[in-house]
């Protein structure tokens, strides 16, 4: 780009964050609306959890969770069709291999922790799913080719478990009269869970696989090769 | 007190647009990459700050940690990439 | 009303600063960086405007967010992805 090209966007950009400034601060002065905050807070004790964001996330707007899974299995779908995976980095010296070995059942077990304590507290699938990924990465950083993650058919089922398990739990409910994803109060609890750990794996799954970047190798799970 | 948490408020966010202008203005793509978890990181911070803690741990897993992640993976590529070009360019100034 | 009036407008300056440098650089891992701090800087904005002082925070926008979050990603590593194959298909580009 010339420079007077780019003095120019830095301009108008300029004035955009005028304008957009200027817009913020009048809609901060206005009377604030009704908000889903407090219809939010009203119900919850009908959403068989007490974390407000965990409530929102799969019981108020599970459609929105739903379609996000999948987007990640597209994602993940569109990262397997453009070809193989590279063959990975060389095999850990023993200080990596050593903290690999703590590091990642550490992070499994923390990821287990933030999948059950997501109901009343600060966590939840997003958050456990990511653990599982970054235990991929440092596993496949260490020389496992394929980040821990088991054979390429395992692992379509796995990355595929969030968005089928999630589909399947809205189908049985509208099956039984109650709407699609609507839990029956009694269950919700249970079908909050399932619906979090099948994500969790999916999640988990799909960014370790992420992050290979292409189809898993051939090789058989545990063979460091080179 | 909310003078006290004012000022801290502030050096958060100057802290924060620092670090996105750093990580921007870089030309060094694996400097950048590192800018911009640190970046991440921060934000993560903030958002502790504004009382989403739930969200700040998603970004500093998912955001930060795994985005940095594959794009620490692209820029040391990239970086591969430009000193072979160099090394192609010099060999063939040698030839010449 | 001013904490959270700099609180979203640091937002907005991320956004601005995201699409200046996505316009202005050329490389694709530059763009990259860029698209997530103009993601970024939505992001900080929602959970600017869901904090209200003494109240708890509104909980809708926190979830938007984390669903924002991890789409943002996946769609990074696709872009990654993409970008690797480039470079396979034309190792000069």
């Amino acid at each position: 780009m010339s420079r007077r090209a780019s003095l120019a966007v830095s301009l108008l950009l300029g004035l955009l964050t005028l304008l957009l400034l200027w817009v913020f601060a009048q809609a901060l002065a206005q009377q604030p609306g009704p908000r889903l905050a407090e219809l939010a807070a009203t119900e919850l004790p009908r959403s068989a959890v007490s974390n407000p964001v965990t409530a929102v996330l799969l019981n108020y707007r599970a459609y929105d969770t739903l379609l996000e899974l999948a987007v990640l299995l597209a994602a993940l779908l569109g990262i397997w069709s453009l070809g193989a995976a590279s063959p990975g980095y060389q095999p850990a010296g023993p200080a990596l291999e050593v903290m690999a070995d703590w590091v990642v059942p550490l992070l499994i077990l923390t990821g287990g922790y933030l999948l059950w304590v997501g109901a009343h507290a600060p966590g939840g699938a997003f958050q456990a799913g990511a653990l599982l990924g970054a235990a991929g990465v440092i596993l496949r950083l260490a020389g496992h080719q394929r980040a821990g993650l088991p054979s390429e058919s395992s692992q379509r089922l796995l990355a595929v478990s969030g968005t089928a398990v999630f589909a399947a739990v809205g189908l049985a409910t509208l099956a039984f009269g109650a709407g699609f994803l609507t839990y029956p109060p009694d269950w919700a609890k249970w079908l909050i869970l399932l619906i979090e750990t099948a994500a969790t794996l999916a999640i988990g799954t799909t960014l370790a696989a992420a992050y290979v970047g292409g189809q898993p190798p051939e090789n058989p799970e545990g063979v460091r090769s080179r | 007190m909310t003078h006290l948490l004012f000022v801290f408020d502030l050096v958060l966010l100057a802290t924060l647009l620092g670090l996105a202008v750093a990580a921007l203005t870089s030309p060094d793509p694996r400097r950048a990459v590192m800018l911009f978890i640190a970046f991440g990181l921060w934000l993560a911070l903030v958002w502790a700050r504004l009382k989403a803690p739930d969200v700040a741990l998603a970004e500093a897993a998912i955001g930060a940690g795994l985005g940095g992640a594959l794009m620490l993976a692209a820029a040391r590529r990239a970086a591969r990439r430009g000193t072979d070009r160099l090394k192609g360019r010099k060999s063939g100034a040698d030839q010449a | 009303m001013t904490a959270q009036f700099l609180f979203g407008g640091a937002g907005l300056v991320l956004f601005a600063l995201g699409i200046w440098s996505f316009l202005v650089h050329e490389p694709l891992l530059r763009k990259l960086i860029a698209l997530n701090i103009m993601g970024s800087g939505v992001f900080h904005l929602l959970i600017a405007t869901a904090e209200r002082g003494d109240l708890p925070p509104d909980p809708v926008p926190h979830a938007l967010v984390l669903t924002g979050i991890v789409v943002a990603v996946s769609a990074t590593a696709l872009a990654l992805a993409l970008g690797r194959r480039l470079e396979e298909e034309d190792p000069d580009g």
